[in-house]
């Protein structure tokens, strides 16, 4: 596969290191009522959809940026890849 | 011998000759031959036995689909076995020999299957042999065992190179027929960056199998001629003998290219074969048809070919597999056959055609409205048995037999995402269908379009496309335009023992069977047969089993289904996919700074992941390895030893939140470290088991120095970043691994801090009180050299790690140990390293073993609930906090002498030893000279309680037992007063 | 209709008219006791042991495309059950007790053959880990046996012990390991269950679930709704797919692993090898093709089909292994689709739905498992309790915290 990379263009999938859905971005808050049900939740529980998934991609063989890639999980297309890091805080993480 | 079936013409050079063995028979040939045209031109129609029945078998085609003449060509470690003739180059010197035959080609004795053909049906050993049980493994199955296979291999490892390389174009072009080398010229012409592969050795395709002309001239003329122009172009890369084997995702083809194997022998250094990763922006498949046969009774002996593989032996190769030859036709290409074998001077016994209206010829008789009832000769054809429209039978003379059943366009990579191929019923065949892998389109008969024009049309509008050429199409060169003119016709009814797949003697027969037990589904009838699951991969048999299953179960073709194509398009020496990652070369090695001091130094090296560390370092009197351990460990704790611990991952952590980022990495607090100071860390998955252990040094407000062990560093690593990016994106905090910048080295001992105080520069106080246990700093050592000390131990001894950049490593090892000749300093390997930290009781990878929590490691207080960590939450479930959990503990034996053995597991005094009664197991054993005994770490359920306990510790599988008693894990030291020292 | 050497004899004698079909193929009635979703291995092994060991028979098993057509059609054959863990090793041994006696259950010839598998060793954690395992398993009433390189080269004289860059240090072998023909494990357990009365329902996809006050009351099909008592889903890679249908998020993803066939050769591997230091295994077929694989792709994929980095990959362990395999060549590589779960272990277990059951998780081990996995579902389907050698498989694990991790790589379905 060929991933685009925002920054470095295109790169082959075997330079990255694949992590799972993207979701994994959206650690709970670990002060929350119910944060061990939803840690259990954010740790445990997946989608899993055949078709569009956002996932997390390492590269490891290049500039070490966590990517968000929109990947068909049927068709293996991607659609769009993100800087993990810019996904994050347009969710709102910070610090 | 003499080349009796040699005919005039032909693309053969016959002013040299070559010389070949088959079956240690000599024979000629000239250049240009494959070995099947030069078998054939020497007379030998037999060349291989079927699978199962071990009938006599010859060529059936010309192409890279042949499933019959297979052999072991070369010798030697270079046998390779199962290579079908029709795709070797002749080379001088050129050796094979058939397979799977006993004793000989000729008479091979397992031709006894045949006999008993009608008990071996398809599927017969799924209800058979299973009584009584144990007699499957004893006696039947190493009976089928042997009998079954096709080639041999050598044994031995494969002498050859093999290699890799990426490659990059505009537009792949995949076959080099008519509509490859128009196409080729289209997009070569506009400039663009073009690669054209064909699996031939010569370019051209089919062109060089017919006779007929382009623009008005020979079609090899026109050939020769685009070759050369598309040579001269810099931008278009021709790349004969390359195979495609696989369209994968995103544009990214797999092709084989051929580099040595026309060579008698390699030249030094080349490569045999080259897998190349083809990066194509777009592809355009022009793979051409593969003509496929009728089944018929007796339809598989030495001599019956397709049609157009007599066709392209006679035109491209000059030979014929006999001088008088029948054809059976459902079209008008079988005629073209008969036409051209009959300039060629070969007598056509006559054209036996299924068609009432078939075409007749002045040169030869043609049997319209006719079918081939049955054929004879044992090892070689010589009649073929013809039942006439009117019902009348008549028998044909001949050695040859040309079968034509119409063409099946070669979608293969269509298919190889998964994409389902359409049917055409004029061509009654599989097209492409309208599922493509993206970037890939089809042109010429691959895509159904038969005729010469049609293919050169297409190639150079698939090309334009593909490209998005504007402008007209380059000309086109005349060429033939005939329609296709045939009727379906797969199989002549009433025949039993008719062969669709010839290598895995699969019958109209099975097919029926299958029909009839219910294994209906295309998939079904390919498994319960063995249906195309040969080295051919089905490419001349699938279509005519797919035709009988879908007669018998009274539906059509496509709604019976096509099975699916998968890569790679022709099999792959196993070699070639692995290119040069073989033996040494299978991991790359990393070398620590003080390798190849160690090596002179007489180091036994070990693998730690990729890493080579000094194991021991054996003195010339040693004779065990034991010995030198020991000696290691007592001159450390005695004195000071140094041991190169490079291999630890090293993490640089800088910025402002670097201190608030580790808090929330490590379960334990790092918020207030101050700096120079170093803490030990443990680091938990979020599904709170630990992840990792190692230290974090502070050296300055804002600049952390993790350690990590060896085998976590790149996990480490990317969990950091991670954690950074994903979860913590405004933290101004930047990480760097730095595990190769830095060469570091562990000096333990009570006088390492002696051996130290000798080349640290004098403005650094490294005194107990200057520098104590856990202190960190940056430093210059040997007049000026920048360095990192800290003061931690994993030996339990007053220990230092001490860090200069690599490429001082080296220089820093040789200076230790000649400032520490007069303590006597020892190096030290990893086996003395691992005995000193499980005297010390220190966790490492045998106890992070990804199953262990904080709790289990006894460090479950180190887990801060007052902060936000990573792993803090889960490690809290119920399931990791159970009264009775496993804890880490300390073992020894009750009799002195008696071996601790890692891995084994731990039962009470007295009572039943299995799996219900098991307490826990042994983590790390090791002799530990400072104790004089063995002593092993290992996890106990309810471990902190049971200190003095006496317990068994069995290991069934080294077939031991021995009576252990609990202690602490801390063996040496446990008050810690020596590292403090 | 009995299979046997005799029957086959006669028929050959015959004209081979009196076989009949494997199984019927019935339209599907409005209602089940139980329906099975899915038939593949473990689907149709369900329905064998419910119908011939718990004497249900009024049971369907539902199959999207032709049965056997998933991962027990498309894997590596190999059974053992070499495994580590108290909640695993009960279970494994217990499947291959199952294999042992598959034929003679079944009357179908899968070709069961205990061969023996060897796991090498190549560092000293490794030959830790492997004691400690093969002890786990001995305790639990396996077989296991530490071998030193010698021995190992003894058996394997044509591994790599010239020039490797992991030297082979020993393996854990077990002889009651092997290798099973594939196909015939779905054939087998289909044409059983079906003499049982079972109805085998190919071509027939689930749509949605009928669930009605927490209730699940059956299926929605392309052959319209099929009532049901209980609903058992067996689907593997599908299993977030089907159970999406019911409102289910699993600790599950489908991940691609590929897998490959050399061309047929004359016998040249006595059993079945994994090597330690690259990511290969292999055997050899009684046809003789060498069948091997490695790791999964890695990514999420419901796909079918895999990448060249993996294909090279394996092939790389595979010369750094045995060197002497360089020129055979290989015919074909194909994908399936991978029921990864957090832990690496399987969930045999009741789902939040009444009357819905769920059996998947299995990783890429499930083929090993298909006697035993049918078994324990059956057993729970038919008594509402877990079979005692599956009682570790419960949904509710990750959140009490009492995975079950063979390889430790926790919550990532790709390392497991």
């Amino acid at each position: 596969m060929i991933i685009h990379h925002p920054l470095l263009g295109p790169r082959d999938s075997s330079e990255f290191v694949y992590l799972g859905d993207a979701s994994l971005i959206n650690r709970p808050d670990w002060q929350a009522e119910d944060a061990t049900e939803a840690f259990y939740d954010y740790a445990y529980l997946r989608d899993n959809p055949a078709g569009e998934h956002r996932e997390l991609w390492f590269h490891e063989g290049g500039d070490r940026s966590w990517l968000v890639v929109t990947r068909n999980t049927a068709t293996h297309e991607i659609s769009k890849v993100e800087l993990a890091r810019d996904v994050a805080r347009a969710q709102g993480r910070s610090k | 011998m003499t080349q009796d079936n040699r005919l005039s013409g032909g693309q053969i050079d016959r002013t040299k000759t070559l010389n070949f063995k088959f079956d240690n028979r000599s024979y000629s040939a000239h250049p240009g031959d494959t070995l099947a045209s030069a078998l054939l031109a020497n007379g030998v129609r037999l060349m291989g036995r079927s699978f199962k029945y071990h009938r006599p078998r010859g060529v059936l085609t010309a192409g890279s689909e042949e499933p019959n003449a297979l052999v072991e060509l070369r010798t030697g470690n270079r046998q390779e076995p199962n290579t079908r003739v029709t795709t070797v180059e002749m080379f001088e010197g050129l050796e094979a020999h058939s397979q799977n035959r006993w004793p000989s080609l000729k008479f091979d004795a397992l031709a006894i299957n045949d006999r008993f053909s009608t008990f071996l049906t398809a599927g017969f050993y799924y209800k058979t042999f299973m009584w009584p049980a144990a007699f499957w493994e004893k006696l039947y199955e190493p009976m089928i065992r042997r009998a079954a296979g096709l080639g041999s291999l050598s044994m031995q490892e494969d002498p050859d190179e093999y290699d890799k390389g990426f490659r990059h174009c505009d537009l792949l072009i995949i076959g080099a027929g008519p509509a490859g080398l128009m196409a080729a010229l289209t997009a070569g012409r506009a400039g663009s960056e073009v690669i054209l592969a064909d699996e031939d050795f010569a370019l051209g395709g089919r062109l060089n199998s017919e006779t007929f002309s382009l623009n008005d001239g020979d079609a090899t003329e026109w050939v020769k001629q685009s070759v050369a122009e598309l040579s001269a172009m810099p931008n278009v890369r021709l790349m004969p003998r390359t195979t495609v084997i696989g369209a994968f995702d995103h544009g990214i083809y797999g092709a084989v290219e051929r580099t040595g194997d026309h060579l008698a022998s390699l030249p030094s250094g080349k490569p045999r074969q080259i897998l190349w990763r083809i990066y194509a922006k777009r592809a355009l498949l022009c793979a051409g048809a593969t003509e496929r046969p009728i089944a018929f009774e007796n339809n598989d002996r030495p001599g019956i070919m397709l049609a157009s593989a007599l066709r392209t032996y006679a035109n491209r190769f000059a030979t014929t597999a006999a001088q008088r030859v029948a054809i059976f036709t459902n079209n008008d290409d079988g005629h073209r056959t008969a036409a051209d074998l009959h300039a060629k001077g070969i007598r056509i016994a006559a054209v036996v055609d299924v068609r009432d209206d078939a075409p007749t010829s002045h040169d030869y008789e043609v049997l319209r409205g006719a079918q081939v009832r049955d054929t004879k000769g044992r090892l070689g054809l010589t009649f073929v048995e013809v039942e006439l429209a009117d019902g009348s039978s008549r028998t044909l003379d001949c050695g040859a037999l040309g079968v034509s059943g119409g063409w099946n366009p070669n979608v293969h990579l269509t298919c190889h995402q998964r994409g389902r191929p359409a049917w055409n019923d004029d061509l009654a065949a599989f097209v492409p269908g309208a599922d493509l892998p993206p970037g890939l389109s089809v042109a010429g008969a691959a895509n159904g379009v038969m005729s010469t024009h049609g293919a050169l049309q297409s190639g150079a509008e698939g090309a334009a496309q593909a490209l998005g050429l504007k402008g007209p199409l380059p000309d086109l060169p005349k060429a033939e335009d005939t329609p296709i003119s045939q009727t379906p016709f797969w199989y002549v009814q009433g025949c039993s023992r008719a062969w669709l797949d010839q290598q895995n003697d699969v019958t109209v027969k099975d097919v029926k069977l299958s029909h009839q037990e219910g294994f209906r589904s295309v998939e079904h009838l390919k498994r319960y047969t063995t249906l195309g699951m040969a080295t051919d991969q089905g490419k001349t048999s699938n279509m005519g089993g797919l035709a009988i299953m879908a007669e018998l179960a009274g539906k059509s073709i496509p709604e019976t289904g096509t099975t699916i194509f998968r890569p790679p398009y022709t099999p792959v020496p196993i070699a070639t996919f692995a290119g040069r990652m073989k033996g040494k070369e299978f991991h790359p090695t990393r070398l620590t700074p003080s390798h190849y001091w160690a090596k002179e130094r007489g180091a036994v090296f070990v693998e730690v992941g990729n890493w080579l560390r000094a194991q021991w370092f054996p003195l010339p009197s040693e004779t065990h390895w034991r010995e030198s351990v020991d000696r290691e460990v007592r001159q450390t704790r005695a004195s000071v030893g140094v041991c190169d611990c490079t291999t630890l991952g090293k993490i640089d952590v800088q910025g402002a939140d670097a201190a608030d980022f580790l808090n929330r990495v490590y379960c334990n607090g790092f918020a207030k470290l101050a700096v120079g100071k170093t803490r030990y860390g443990l680091m938990l998955r979020e599904d709170g088991i630990a992840m990792d252990d190692g230290t974090a040094a502070r050296l300055a407000e804002d600049h952390f120095v993790v350690t990590t062990t060896t085998a976590n560093a790149v996990k480490v690593y990317q969990h950091m970043e991670f954690v950074r990016q994903c979860l913590f994106p405004d933290m101004d905090v930047q990480l760097i691994s730095t595990t190769e910048a830095w060469a570091q080295y562990a000096v333990a001992g009570p006088n390492s801090r002696k051996l130290l105080q000798k080349i640290v520069d004098p403005e650094f106080d490294i005194s107990n009180e200057g520098f104590p246990f856990m202190a960190c700093g940056n430093i210059t050592v040997c007049g000026g050299l920048r360095a990192r000390l800290f003061r931690i131990s994993f030996s339990g001894e007053l220990a230092f790690e001490i860090a200069v950049p690599s490429r001082y490593g080296d220089a820093l090892m040789r200076r230790l140990m000649q400032e520490g000749e007069e303590f006597d300093v020892v190096p030290y390997g990893t086996e003395a390293l691992g005995v000193m930290r499980i005297e010390k009781g220190h966790a490492a990878g045998n106890e992070l073993n990804g199953t262990t929590t904080a709790l289990n490691l006894g460090m479950g207080r180190m887990v801060s609930k007052n902060k936000d960590s990573i792993g803090s939450i889960l490690s809290e479930r119920e399931g990791l906090n159970e009264p009775g959990a496993l804890m880490m503990v300390g073992i020894k034996p009750v009799n002195a002498g008696d071996k601790v053995t890692a891995g084994g597991h731990l039962m009470d005094a007295t009572g039943p030893v299995d799996a219900a009664h098991d307490q826990g197991y042994v983590t790390s054993a090791a002799f530990s000279p400072s104790l004089d005994s063995h002593i092993g770490l290992g996890f106990l359920k309810n471990g902190g309680t049971r200190q003095g306990e006496k317990m068994r510790l069995v290991s069934p599988v080294t077939d031991l037992t021995v009576e252990v008693e609990i202690v602490s894990a801390h063996f040496v030291d446990p008050e810690g007063e020596r590292l403090r020292a | 209709m009995r299979y046997s050497g005799f029957k086959v004899i006669k028929e050959a004698l015959t004209g081979h008219k009196g076989w009949t079909p494997a199984w019927r193929e019935p339209e599907p009635k409005p209602h089940y006791d139980i329906v099975i979703i899915g038939g593949g291995g473990h689907g149709l092994s369900t329905a064998h042991y419910l119908s011939k060991v718990f004497g249900l028979r009024n049971v369907a098993v539902i199959e999207k495309g032709w049965i056997g057509g998933g991962n027990v059609g498309r894997n590596t054959t190999i059974i053992r059950s070499n495994y580590l863990l108290d909640g695993n090793e009960p279970f494994y041994e217990f499947s291959l007790k199952l294999w042992e006696g598959l034929e003679q259950d079944v009357n179908y010839n899968a070709m069961v053959s205990q061969r023996g598998i060897i796991n090498l060793i190549h560092t000293d954690a490794q030959r830790d880990a492997f004691t400690r395992r093969g002890n786990a398993m001995i305790l639990n009433g396996a077989d296991a046996e530490l071998l030193d390189a010698e021995q190992v080269r003894k058996e394997y004289p044509f591994l790599n012990f010239n020039d490797a860059r992991f030297p082979i240090k020993g393996g854990l072998a077990q002889r009651r390991g092997g290798t099973v023909r594939h196909d015939a494990v779905a054939w087998g357990y289909a044409r059983s269950a079906d003499s049982h009365g079972v109805d085998i329902i190919q071509n027939c996809e689930v749509t949605g679930f009928r669930i009605e006050n927490g209730k699940c009351l059956g299926v929605e099909t392309s052959k319209g709704f099929i009532g049901a008592g209980k609903v058992g889903c067996a689907v593997a890679g599908n299993s977030g797919r089907v159970m999406g249908m019911a409102g289910m998020r699993l600790p599950i993803e489908s991940h691609v692993l590929q897998a490959f066939v050399s061309e047929g050769l004359k016998p040249v591997l006595p059993g079945v090898i994994t090597f330690g230091a690259g990511h290969f295994y292999v055997s050899q077929s009684d046809k003789g093709g060498l069948v091997f694989g490695g790791d999964i792709d890695g990514y999420n994929s419901y796909a079918q089909r895999g990448n060249l980095p993996v294909v090279e990959d394996v092939c790389e362990g595979g010369m750094a292994l045995m060197p002497m395999i360089g020129r055979a060549r290989l015919l074909r590589m194909w994908g399936g689709i991978m029921d990864m779960s957090m832990d690496g272990s399987p969930i045999i277990d009741r789902t939040g739905i009444d009357g819905l059951y769920f059996n998947g998780g299995w990783c890429y081990g499930g083929f090993k498992a298909t006697p035993a996995s049918g078994f324990c579902f059956a057993h729970l389907l038919a008594k509402d309790e877990p079979h005692p050698t599956a009682t570790a498989y419960r949904f509710d694990r990750f959140r009490t915290g009492r995975m079950i991790d063979e390889k430790g790589m926790g919550n990532q379905p790709n390392l497991h």
